[in-house]
């Protein structure tokens, strides 16, 4: 096949990495709110009844936003086997910590109301809380981690080698991220209960928002300060061939601080980025408070947005950073599939991810409006 | 045994795998069954048909939960246990995955919600759209999922590359089209549509000696049956097909199977049943059909099939000439450029690159497989013989099993068609009696499949030994039993719900097109 000489093995990583983005902002955006609306069960529903209806406003489509991250995971390892080797083995038990909370998610929606008893239901309500919120601060954490680059060493065979423990993942920066994570998708998911509900469940999504919307305007800006202040970036200081073979070990690297904010200095219109995630989250707070219900979603969309890239546009090339050996941190120039698998997956998801959005947008439309009393007790499905 | 890090890790993979496959199959079959039950109720209007539809749902939907659940930890095992494996073949095993989320996963998961939540918002066609798309979706699921699989039992269009030390594509087509994955893909939807019709089958009859719910179960009955004889026979006549596959591309798996140590004079016999011994290389009271063996495995009566010692001996061979491969791989590696690397490595890589994987089998005894002394060599040789009395028993009760299934299935169409299913009680009992029957087939399947694949993680390409993450033991034993415990509550908690549902039985519909007060299902028969 020589048809993938199309395009430049270069410019396949590149868009390999902005649709890496892509994917990752998608899972926040689409799974985020579900993620947010299990968080905020035990406290936005105070009756089964209520409950109930906050679980049924994701009812419908949670199984579907579920695939978001389950497509992440197959398109890192089908594009960047590197980090999904690296990231999956080395955040070993955070990862599992995150499995055990999502094997609960799906059990709780599904199980929670086919039995009556208080006990029961009560225990699967924080089921949800815990398949909510563990997925939601350890993806924060992780993002904290790899901000600060990972003890990981390569083996000249590119065995990999982890030297970190889990609670070493639990340092002070990587928890302002994980808090930043969980304040930012609360937010989402409040919104999403605005959207969705409406009487005394909506009224107290209103205020977890505001208050969610707030933190992430706090925690965000702080976040970005402690990174100024005490994260060392990376940057690449021997020559690399962008469109050479992946391997990690040809190069040299550097540690320096500020280095995280240099491409925003080289390419001012980066800071774009950062600037809606700040935006975001203040036009949420407009929003809530000028009652736009589907505006107030669209601006925490906006902000999921800017924090992530913000995140990726300030490491770009490094995808995972190394702290023990920092020639060894994957990039994008050397961290991707081979040249025929980065093209043959981008054909794949140049048909399938409109139709995707295409279908995903149909079922949207269908099950729009508001989750009643009625839609529970009326006969109809609901969990 | 000893629980090292490689056995550990094995053991977890082994036991989300065998585990995620308890609900796979009843969701492959079951998706099809209700995709066509409800096409009779739009085609015929009869509203018995979408209660049917709407009952066999609600049990698919508390099986398909956990098989959902269990997916992702099946998906993020590879990068969390078997680093080293993703990191080598992740360029051709990840994509298989991917793409099934994009062309499968998300068809299905979308619509599955549409399909419990859209019979009021939606038009009746419309509805049975949604359902198409969940079976279509899971199938397709389990196409890309096998030819991934496909490629661990038989690498194709791939090649090893020096400078990224690992396998790249070289031929998606082949990847795609690989013979072994699609019979393979065949096989177990087949047996997935055999589950699900013992499980309709099979609850249905329990109804039928209760007395209840009488005109549904019937219906359920005929649709399962006549599934379900097609979807046997299948899964029967691709099994052999995959043996016919395997002696082309997995001999040593089909001579374990068959616990042929000797290469017999073709056509070889078939061995219906036996005792093998590993200690003693050779199977005590082996019963034998003449020719048999030699028919499925090679499709004629002249060619050979070669016996685990000579098996033995070639893999042997194969190691040596691994150990040069590796040997001009170092040379590579260690040269400063592609230009300075001497021509005689070059040579001998080319030669002798397709036994790489071999040499890596010394790394179970040995760091540097250069190193390895004569009887390293030769017990490296023997561990590509997987465990014979495993695999030999393994494989005849699943086959027992589906022949069983093929003459119980074959009997309920009969007595469909004569309109006999409630006339007497036994074939229904044999019914209830059978429900577990296509479970344990398909477990012991994946461990024909799976565990004769060892010492393997991908044929001939990748140990077992190699492909694991450096993890430490505590950490293994903690998550072992942390998802062992998270398991086995669920599964309680499934079954239950399963049974309170059995028992419930299905619900008035009230739908648009359904009398008010419904008709005692009894007296409507």
């Amino acid at each position: 096949m020589i048809l993938h000489e199309l395009i430049d093995y270069d410019t396949l990583r590149v868009i390999w990495w902005l649709l890496l983005g892509v994917l990752l902002i998608g899972f926040a955006v689409m799974d985020g709110f579900d993620l947010g609306v299990g968080m905020l069960l035990p406290f936005a529903g105070k009756t089964d009844l209520e409950r109930r209806i906050v679980i049924n406003t994701v009812g419908p489509v949670w199984e579907g936003n579920q695939v978001w991250l389950i497509l992440g995971g197959g398109a890192i390892f089908a594009a960047w086997p590197p980090l999904y080797a690296v990231s999956f083995s080395g955040f070993y038990l955070a990862m599992f910590a995150i499995l055990a909370a999502l094997i609960l998610r799906p059990v709780g929606f599904k199980y929670r109301s086919k039995r009556e008893s208080a006990r029961w239901r009560n225990n699967w309500d924080w089921a949800l809380f815990v398949g909510g919120f563990v997925p939601a601060l350890i993806f924060g954490v992780a993002v904290g981690n790899v901000l600060q680059g990972v003890p990981f060493r390569l083996g000249s065979d590119l065995r990999i080698y982890y030297d970190g423990t889990f609670f070493g993942l639990l340092n002070p920066f990587a928890l302002l991220c994980g808090l930043l994570s969980v304040a930012m998708l609360a937010m989402h998911g409040a919104n999403w209960l605005v959207l969705k509900s409406s009487g005394p469940v909506a009224a107290r999504a209103r205020s977890f928002a505001r208050i969610a919307a707030m933190a992430t305007i706090g925690l965000y800006a702080l976040g970005g300060m402690a990174l100024w202040l005490f994260v060392d970036g990376y940057r690449i200081t021997s020559v690399i061939d962008p469109s050479g073979p992946s391997n990690p070990l040809a190069k040299t690297v550097g540690i320096s601080a500020g280095a995280w904010f240099a491409n925003y200095a080289a390419h001012p219109w980066m800071l774009v980025a950062p600037v809606l995630g700040f935006l975001g989250a203040v036009l949420v707070l407009w929003g809530l408070r000028s009652g736009r219900e589907i505006g107030t979603l669209l601006f925490s969309k906006l902000s999921i947005l800017g924090i992530i890239s913000s995140v990726g546009l300030s490491m770009f090339p490094f995808i995972l950073p190394s702290t023990v050996q920092p020639g060894a941190s994957l990039t994008v120039w050397d961290a991707s599939s081979s040249h025929l698998t980065l093209f043959i997956m981008l054909i794949v998801t140049v048909i399938f991810l409109p139709l995707i959005v295409a279908y995903t947008a149909w079922a949207y439309k269908l099950l729009w409006g508001k989750v009643d009393e009625d839609d529970i007790t009326g006969g109809g499905h609901a969990y | 045994m000893e629980f090292d890090i490689v056995t550990l890790s094995r053991l977890q993979f082994a036991l989300t795998a065998l585990y995620h496959f308890l609900f796979v199959p009843l969701t492959l079959g079951l998706s099809v069954l209700l995709a066509a039950m409800e096409t009779v109720y739009v085609m015929t209007g009869r509203p018995i048909w979408r209660q049917m539809t709407k009952f066999w749902g609600t049990l698919f939907g508390i099986n398909f939960v956990l098989g959902v659940a269990t997916g992702i930890v099946m998906e993020f095992q590879f990068g969390m246990n078997w680093s080293y494996y993703s990191h080598y073949v992740g360029d051709i095993f990840g994509a298989p995955l991917a793409i099934e989320a994009l062309m499968a996963f998300f068809l299905e998961a979308t619509f599955v919600g549409l399909f419990f939540f859209g019979w009021d918002k939606m038009s009746k066609v419309g509805h049975l759209f949604a359902t198409y798309a969940v079976a279509i979706g899971s199938n397709f699921s389990a196409l890309w999922i096998l030819i991934a699989n496909g490629w661990m039992q038989h690498p194709v269009g791939a090649e090893f590359n020096p400078d990224t030390m690992r396998m790249e594509v070289n031929d998606f087509f082949a990847v795609l089209f690989n013979p072994v994955a699609q019979t393979r893909f065949v096989h177990t939807v087949s047996a997935g549509y055999l589950t699900a019709s013992v499980f309709v089958l099979g609850v249905s009859a329990w109804y039928l000696l209760k007395g209840r719910h009488i005109a549904i179960a019937k219906r359920s009955m005929t649709i399962a049956a006549s599934f379900g004889l097609l979807a046997s026979i299948s899964a029967v006549v691709l099994g052999d097909e995959g043996g016919y596959l395997a002696s082309e591309h997995q001999k040593m798996k089909l001579a374990a199977i068959e616990g042929m140590w000797k290469t017999e004079p073709a056509p070889a016999s078939f061995t219906l049943i036996g005792i093998p011994d590993m200690e003693e290389r050779t199977t005590h009271y082996a019963v034998h059909i003449p020719w048999v063996m030699g028919l499925i495995g090679t499709r004629s009566l002249t060619t050979e099939i070669p016996g685990i010692e000579e098996l033995e001996a070639r893999a042997e061979t194969r190691i040596r000439n691994g150990i040069l491969a590796y040997d001009a791989l170092q040379a590579y590696r260690a040269a400063p450029s592609r230009e300075a690397v001497p021509a005689e490595a070059v040579e001998t890589f080319d030669r002798h690159g397709d036994d790489l994987g071999y040499a890596l089998l010394l790394k179970k005894y040995v760091e540097d497989p250069r190193e390895a002394t004569e009887a390293q060599i030769e017990a490296a040789a023997w561990d590509t013989v997987p465990h014979v009395p495993t695999l030999f028993w393994s494989f005849r009760i699943m086959v027992a099993i589906g022949f069983f299934n093929v003459a119980l299935m074959g009997y309920f169409v009969v007595l469909s068609a004569r309109r006999k299913l409630g006339a007497s009680r036994w074939p229904l009992k044999i019914a209830v009696a059978s429900l577990a029957l296509p479970w344990i087939a398909a477990e012991l399947g994946w461990i024909t499949a799976e565990f004769g694949r060892q010492p393997w993680a991908i044929e001939g390409v990748l140990p077992t030994v190699a492909a694991v993450s450096e993890l430490t033991v505590p950490t293994l034993w903690l998550t072992i039993i942390g998802f062992t415990l998270i398991y086995s509550v669920l599964i309680v908690i499934e079954v239950r719900l399963m049974l309170q549902s059995i028992r419930k039985g299905p619900q008035p519909d009230h739908g648009p097109d359904m009398p008010l007060a419904p008709k005692p299902l009894a007296a409507a028969e």
